[in-house]
C-alpha cells in the first residue's frame, strides 16, 4: 500500500527543515502515524491550516521508508477553532492530545477505541457543555481503561473487600484499611463517586459534584496517569483548573504569581505525587 | 573523512540549520579556496555578532545597544504596541512600512505540549510596559496558527481589565492566490472578516 487514505485527529506538529512539518496523527484504521507535510509553513500553502492540532481530517498519505508523506487533506471538523478562543479549554485539549500520543507507543498499530475516545473527548470539549477539567479527567480515566490500566474504584484493588478507605496509586486504585500502604491518600467518598461517574460517562452526577471534590479527583487522576505512563505529561503543568478567584491582571488573592502558577493545594494533599514531581 | 581541521570545520558547519553533510562539505571547501581576507571578515562577523548583539531592555528585540533602534526612535508612536513572537516578525512587519508604533517580542508562543507556558515568554515585561497607562492600543501579531492564536487569546484576557483597545491581525486570503485553493478555515476567516467596499 504505497498510497492510502484514512481519517484522523492531528495530535502534534513539529517543524522540519525550512517550511515542512512532521505531523503526528491518530487515525481510525492505521493507528498512530507520523507523516511529513511539505511546505505547510508557507503562507501560500494549500493545506497548512488543515493540519493544525485538534483538526479532524480526511487525508491521503504516501508510505515512505521512515516517515509517510501527506499528499492531500480535507477538513472534517476543525475543533481547534472552537478551543483556541477559550484558554482553559485549549490547555485541557493539549493535555488530551499529549496523553494520547504518549499512551499509544507503537506507530501503525490500529487503536480504534483510542481514536473514538479522542474524537468524543474533543467534541465534548468544543461543545462547552461541561467543565474542561471534568472532560479532561473523564478522558484520562477512559484512556487508561482502554490501555488496560483502569483503576479499581468499587472494591479494594488487592483483596476485593467492599469497605474501602484510601486511594493507592501503586496498588491500582482504592484499597481497604488492612491493605492500605503507608502514604496512600485518603480522598472523600464523593471524590471516588465522581471518578466512577466520569469513567462511566454519568455526566448528570459529574456536573453536580462540588469543586473541592473535582480538585481532589484531578490530582488523583493526574498522579495515577503519570505513574502508569512512567513519565510526566508536560501540558498538565499548564492546564488551568481554577481561573476564577484571581484578579484580572492575574494575581490571585493569596499573592501567588499567576503566570507560573502551579497547584499548591494539590501538591500538599497528595504526598505520593509531590514526591514524584520533585 | 578528511584531515582533522577540515573535518572539524565540516562537522561545525553541519550543525547549522538547513545545512546537511554534503552542503557542509561544499561550504568547507569554498572556505579553503577563498581569499584569507574574506575568511577573516566572516570569522570576525561571527565573533562580533555574539559579542555585541543583545536583547533590547524594553521590547526584547535584538539590539546592538541596551535599547533597540525602534525603541530609541522618538518618531515612533509610543501609544501603540505590536506584540510578535520573534525578532524575525519585527523585520517582516517593518518591511510593510504600515506600522509606526513600537514592538514587543515575546520570544515564542504558548505551547503546553512542548512545555512552554506563559511564564516562559516575556509577558511579565509586557504587563510592566502597559502599567504606566501611556499605551492605548495593543496589536496582537502572533502567528496565525494554533499556538499563536492561543497566545493571543491569553494576552487579550490578561489585558482586558486595563481598558486598552486590543486588536488582532486579520486572517484571510493571500494576495496573488486562487480562491478555489484556499482551505476551509482560512476562507471561513476571510468571510468572517470581510469589509465594506466603499466606492
Amino acid at each position: 500500500m504505497s498510497l492510502y487514505r484514512d481519517e484522523g485527529v492531528v495530535l502534534r506538529t513539529q517543524k522540519l527543515g525550512e517550511a515542512d512539518r512532521i505531523i503526528t496523527i491518530l487515525t481510525r484504521r492505521t493507528g498512530k502515524v507520523r507523516g511529513v507535510a511539505k511546505g505547510v509553513r508557507r503562507t501560500m500553502s494549500r493545506f497548512g491550516a488543515r493540519l493544525e492540532p485538534f483538526s479532524h481530517v480526511d487525508l491521503q498519505l504516501h508510505a515512505g521508508r521512515s516517515l509517510d508523506v501527506i499528499t492531500q487533506v480535507e477538513t472534517l471538523r476543525p475543533y481547534g477553532e472552537a478551543l483556541v478562543t477559550d484558554y482553559p479549554r485549549y490547555t485541557a485539549g493539549t493535555a488530551m492530545l499529549e496523553t494520547a500520543d504518549r499512551l499509544i507507543m507503537g506507530e501503525k498499530e490500529p487503536a480504534l477505541r483510542q481514536f473514538l475516545l479522542m474524537l468524543g473527548g474533543l467534541r465534548t470539549l468544543a461543545e462547552g457543555t461541561h467543565e474542561p477539567r471534568l472532560v479532561l479527567d473523564a478522558f484520562f480515566l477512559r484512556s487508561l481503561a482502554v490501555a488496560g490500566y483502569a483503576p479499581a474504584l468499587s472494591g479494594c484493588a488487592r483483596c476485593g473487600a467492599e469497605a474501602v478507605r484510601a486511594f493507592a496509586i501503586a496498588s491500582g486504585g482504592v484499597v481497604c484499611g488492612a491493605c492500605r500502604p503507608a502514604g496512600a491518600a485518603v480522598p472523600a467518598a464523593e471524590t471516588i463517586a465522581l471518578m466512577i461517574a466520569l469513567l462511566r460517562g454519568d455526566w448528570a452526577a459529574a456536573d453536580a459534584s462540588e469543586s473541592r471534590h473535582r480538585t481532589e479527583c484531578s490530582g488523583l487522576v493526574a498522579a495515577y496517569l503519570q505513574w502508569h505512563l512512567e513519565q510526566g505529561i508536560r501540558s498538565l503543568r499548564h492546564v488551568e483548573r481554577e481561573w476564577a478567584g484571581r484578579d484580572p491582571v492575574g494575581r490571585d488573592p493569596a499573592g501567588r504569581d499567576p503566570i507560573g502558577w502551579e497547584w499548591p493545594e494539590r501538591r500538599a494533599s497528595h504526598p505520593e505525587e509531590a514526591a514524584r514531581t520533585r | 573523512m578528511y584531515e582533522g581541521v577540515v573535518q572539524n570545520l565540516i562537522d561545525e558547519l553541519g550543525l547549522l540549520p538547513g545545512v546537511g553533510p554534503k552542503s557542509a562539505q561544499r561550504i568547507a571547501f569554498h572556505v579553503l579556496a577563498a581569499d584569507p581576507a574574506d575568511v577573516k571578515r566572516l570569522a570576525h562577523a561571527l565573533l562580533e555578532v555574539k559579542e555585541k548583539v543583545r536583547f533590547c531592555r524594553i521590547c526584547g528585540n535584538v539590539a546592538a545597544e541596551d535599547e533597540c533602534r525602534i525603541c530609541r526612535d522618538p518618531r515612533r508612536d509610543p501609544q501603540v504596541i505590536c506584540v510578535v513572537e520573534e525578532s524575525k516578525d519585527v523585520v517582516a512587519i517593518e518591511k510593510t512600512r504600515e506600522f509606526r508604533g513600537r514592538y514587543h517580542v515575546l520570544g515564542g508562543a504558548i505551547s503546553p505540549i512542548d512545555g512552554i507556558g506563559p511564564d516562559d515568554l516575556k509577558i511579565r515585561e509586557l504587563m510592566a510596559r502597559l502599567a504606566d497607562g501611556q499605551v492605548t492600543e495593543l496589536i496582537l501579531a502572533t502567528d496565525p496558527n494554533l499556538e499563536g492564536e492561543a497566545t493571543a487569546t491569553y494576552l487579550a484576557r490578561l489585558v482586558k481589565p486595563m481598558g486598552l483597545k486590543v486588536t488582532r491581525l486579520a486572517s484571510g486570503l493571500p494576495v496573488g492566490g486562487d480562491l478555489e485553493y484556499a482551505d476551509e478555515v482560512t476562507l471561513g476567516r476571510a468571510f468572517e472578516g470581510r469589509r465594506l467596499l466603499d466606492v
